[in-house]
């Protein structure tokens, strides 16, 4: 914090210095188009046409009070189907726990049976979000689901957090991505899957003995090392500062991150309680390090659980957390190197607002550098953004997302399978590479050539299990397969160029779209979902 | 006692400098790919203590009574590597290359920058600039533009199917894809379609030249792997997927490509907050696979062995005491890796001052003694025959110049 204060006095002056490079605004057909690659991903048929005739301030508003908008019956009807999605945290922990227990079961048939079980869990939960991604008219609200998801990553590959992915996405991340984000703060922070991910559930005070539970956990897991709870982790407690809130600059300490360690202790879950009657967290007396802290220049004295939720109050209204925020929000949505002043602006509305992230969005969108044309097209797609765009381009109706999973997991890119806590990056440098143009250009032939299963059955286990991020995280997730899918059988639709052409309007350039009227008509559409146009949004 | 006096007495007589002028001419001789480096990171600061394992100290397993390694001959021991410093069993794929002196250990090393953050340390560890966050390229990166001899896309390849912050930057450099899948053909093989997308992105200023260095290195790589010698070679047991595949794969292209200067591979998986194991458990079970990996690449590479380094490195080590939950928090100092024919190896070089509470870094972790940048640059100077002009710009303002102590045979 000792940095940051010059750093605002800077951004300050800095905006007068620097207006919005000169170039002729964007018409309302750009505009359209411009929003629809930023608040959603990419157009549907018809979208550019609706969101001109509407006008985009009032699709912005809309998308942001997304009760507003009706949510299609056959999709709630896709979701309702999906039972791990659906259930409570303790039920799927049960079933998962019930696999986890054959383990002694040698049987090859009996552990096919369970590996397939576990792998329906979180692939129905990945099943879920693609459907959504690709047809939810509340595009604003699935972008802020990836968003968060990310801000907030747990790798689904680690131990329980398989089955807890889905209530963590559902019950943690999904309400909460509009509204404060102190709330979501707390949700996150009390969910058993960011507990488990980030160890904070093993986390006491020095000279703590395990009683009970620690046997109950060893029969819930018999095969895993036994997890021993007899002292302090920090591990949760330095990402909640560096990720999660303040940022790695934000002018903490080691010293702050043991403290903070020492406030959280106890904040755990029971796993017989959880699976028993769904309790998703405790707080544990015994487990909590009675001392009194110092963090971050303040005494802190012991007061149980209120501790955590008093660190959770200072770090969520801390201006290196708005500051922090408001960056990777318009890194996000703006370009990869967001101006300081519209970061500035934007942390000053979350300090004003008391962290409601929907004004935070307010400002960011009706920014001048957000509609600037600089920036239109600035940000290169991530392979998820790549993938749902592409989906909802071609309009095929998607009832098998496999082929989508394998994408993103060949593209580096596992849905819920991002190891490490610092979630997946958004910029061009983090995925511009080489091999990855010639696997986008892969997908979308494959996609345009009716060569992707899209809207064949749904997915057996077996099929997505393909597409699982690595369970054994010694190694890079490996990729499912080579480029098959390009010599693959013909099982849908061929996309209409013209038709794709007019879904897309202004979002392929005209030097695009002249090389592709001059090609064969076999490969047109191909060529516009593999353009350099569409790589960018 | 005895130990830090040999180093030290190592220190006065080493000589830090080699004459640039010998050093840089050997390097411009006809084939300026001929050394050969392969960088390999581990993302999430694995234990060093536990990789080369202090059970000398009598401090080691007081810090770390479950966790710790047990002695040479015990149950779940280490391996001996000079009576005081012992190989975790899980490596002992690595044993021979010890035993033939290829393999050499720097402890204590990393970063001079006190974060504990993983994704800064990896970052500076990457650019090699520690503390400074806006370096836009990366330190290999950088290696091939100042590499004599002219360059193809395939001169800096990385397994993954990201470009590595290390790679990324002005020079061209390819990545393939873990598996098998980056040495068969690909769609832009065929004509028509390749011919379709050459037109839209050959001269694309933004996508242009990704597009370009995918498709040369693709032709390069394919012919590389269609070399009939080398599949007689490699025609050995199928391998476990993951590193010892992708491993194997490596060699192969490099024996068949000559023009593969520098490689990076990166393996995730070491943060071990809770429950690593000792001799066994969540820590041997990636060791293993990464132990069994580079004996793969040092046999699969034969001959083209003795002309290559391999670098293990990770972006800071972890506490010398095991936390509560049978795991290790974030560290400082960790040890680094070095393996192949021109290693001076069979020794565990460092300014070592033992896990002793005082020699302890802020009381938890061991301190960083040797500068990460002082040990590649040793390896870029000594085995990529690059000269000071050169070196300075890889690793700018690097205030020590070398370690103390020879890693490479003269």
């Amino acid at each position: 914090m000792k940095q940051r204060f010059p750093v605002v006095v800077i951004c300050a002056l800095l905006v007068a210095a620097l207006p919005v490079r000169a170039a002729a605004p964007l018409t309302p057909e750009q505009q359209a188009v411009h929003v629809l690659n930023r608040l959603a991903f990419g157009p549907k048929p018809g979208d550019i046409a609706r969101v001109t005739q509407m006008g985009v301030q009032q699709y912005i508003d809309a998308q942001l009070d997304p009760e507003s908008i009706p949510y299609p019956a056959a999709l709630t009807e896709r979701l309702g189907a999906l039972d791990s999605v659906n259930r409570g945290a303790g039920e799927v922990l049960g079933e998962f726990a019930a696999y986890q227990k054959q383990v002694r079961d040698e049987d090859e048939g009996a552990k096919q049976k369970r590996r397939l079980g576990i792998a329906r869990i979180t692939l129905e939960t990945a099943e879920a979000r693609m459907l959504r991604a690709v047809d939810s008219p509340r595009q604003l609200e699935e972008v802020m689901v990836d968003f968060w998801f990310n801000h907030f990553n747990v790798f689904s590959g680690k131990g329980v957090d398989r089955a807890l992915i889905a209530s963590y996405e559902r019950d943690a991340i999904r309400p909460y991505v509009f509204g404060s984000f102190r709330a979501l703060l707390g949700a996150t922070a009390h969910h058993p899957a960011m507990l488990y991910y980030l160890d904070n559930y093993l986390s006491t005070a020095p000279g703590y003995v395990p009683g009970g539970r620690a046997k109950l956990a060893a029969a819930l897991a018999p095969n895993a090392p036994k997890a021993k709870a007899r002292g302090l982790n920090e591990n949760y407690a330095r990402e909640l500062m560096e990720l999660h809130t303040l940022g790695v600059d934000g002018g903490y300490t080691q010293k702050d991150v043991t403290e903070l360690a020492r406030m959280l202790t106890g904040w755990t879950y029971d796993q017989r309680a959880m699976v028993r009657s769904g309790e998703t967290f405790r707080f544990d007396p015994q487990r909590h390090d009675a001392g009194t802290k110092t963090w971050l220049g303040r005494e802190i004295p012991d007061q149980g659980q209120r501790e955590g939720e008093y660190a959770l109050d200072v770090l969520a209204m801390h201006p290196a957390t708005a500051h922090h925020l408001s960056y990777q929000l318009a890194q996000y949505f703006v370009d990869d190197n967001p101006s300081p002043a519209l970061v500035e602006r934007m942390a000053r509305t979350y300090l004003d607002t008391k962290g409601d992230i929907r004004s935070v969005l307010r400002t960011l969108f009706a920014s001048a550098e957000f509609m600037a044309p600089a920036n239109v097209g600035a940000k290169f797609k991530t392979p998820y953004q790549f993938v749902v765009s592409a989906a909802r381009a071609g309009a095929t109706p998607v009832s098998n997302v496999a082929p989508m999973l394998s994408a993103m997991s060949q593209l580096g890119m596992p849905l819920y399978g991002c190891q490490t806590p610092d979630g997946y990056k958004n910029t061009q440098d983090a995925w511009l590479n080489p091999d990855a143009l010639t696997r986008r250009i892969t997908f979308a032939t494959a996609l345009a050539a009716g060569r992707l299963p899209l809207a064949s059955a749904p997915p057996s286990p077996a099929m997505l299990a393909a597409a699982r991020p690595a369970q054994n995280a010694g190694a890079a997730p490996a990729p499912a397969g080579p480029m098959t899918m390009a010599a693959a059988p013909v099982v849908a639709p061929l996309l209409d160029a013209a038709q794709l052409q007019a879904t897309l309007g202004g979002a392929i350039s005209s030097r695009t779209q002249g090389m592709v009227a001059g090609s064969p008509e076999p490969l047109r559409a191909a060529m516009l979902l593999g353009s350099p146009d569409f790589m960018q949004r | 006692m005895e130990r830090r006096d040999f180093l030290n007495s190592m220190a006065l007589g080493a000589s830090l400098v080699l004459p640039v002028g010998r050093s840089a001419w050997a390097a411009t001789a006809e084939n300026p790919t001929r050394q050969k480096l392969i960088v390999v990171m581990l993302r999430g600061a694995v234990d060093g203590l536990n990789v080369v394992a202090p059970y000398g100290d009598d401090n080691y397993l007081r810090l770390r009574p479950q966790i710790g390694l047990a002695a040479p001959g015990m149950e779940g021991g280490v391996l001996d590597l000079d009576g005081y410093f012992g190989l975790h069993p899980a490596l002992a794929a690595l044993q021979p290359l010890w035993q033939q002196k290829k393999l050499a250990f720097v402890h204590a090393s990393g970063s001079p920058d006190a974060t504990r953050s993983h994704f800064d340390a990896q970052d500076y560890m990457e650019s090699a600039t520690p503390g400074r966050k806006n370096t836009p390229d990366g330190w290999m990166n950088r290696m091939v533009t100042v590499l004599p001899g002219a360059s193809t896309p395939s001169r800096a390849l990385s397994i993954g199917p990201v470009m590595p912050r290390i790679l990324s930057g002005a020079s061209a450099a390819i990545n393939l894809p873990n598996g098998a899948g980056g040495t068969k053909a690909n769609i832009l093989d065929s004509p028509a379609i390749g011919a379709a997308f050459d037109q839209l992105y050959a001269k694309h200023e933004r996508f242009g030249r990704a597009y370009q260095d995918g498709k040369s290195a693709h032709k390069e790589v394919m012919e590389a792997s269609m070399n009939k010698e080398m599949q007689m070679a490699d025609g050995g047991a199928p391998l476990p997927n993951g590193f010892p595949d992708d491993a194997a794969r490596l060699a192969t292209l490099m024996r068949n490509d000559p023009k593969i200067q520098l490689a990076f591979v990166a393996l995730g998986g070491w943060d071990t907050h809770a429950n690593q194991g000792a001799g066994s458990g969540q820590l041997a079970n990636r060791l293993a696979p990464l132990g069994h990996g580079l004996a793969v690449l040092a046999q699969r590479l034969g001959p083209m062995f003795d002309d290559t380094t391999v670098v293990v490195m990770s972006e800071f080590g972890r506490t010398a005491r095991q936390n509560g939950n049978l795991g290790t928090d974030h560290g400082h100092g960790n040890v680094m890796w070095l393996m192949g024919g021109a290693v001076a190896g069979g020794k565990v070089y460092g300014d070592w001052q033992g896990v002793g509470d005082a020699a302890l870094n802020e009381g938890r972790d061991l301190p960083v003694t040797t500068d990460f940048r002082s040990v590649l640059a040793q390896v870029a100077e000594r085995h990529l025959r690059l000269g000071d002009q050169q070196l300075s710009r890889i690793f700018p303002a690097m205030p020590q110049r070398g370690p103390v102590f020879q890693l490479m045979r003269a």
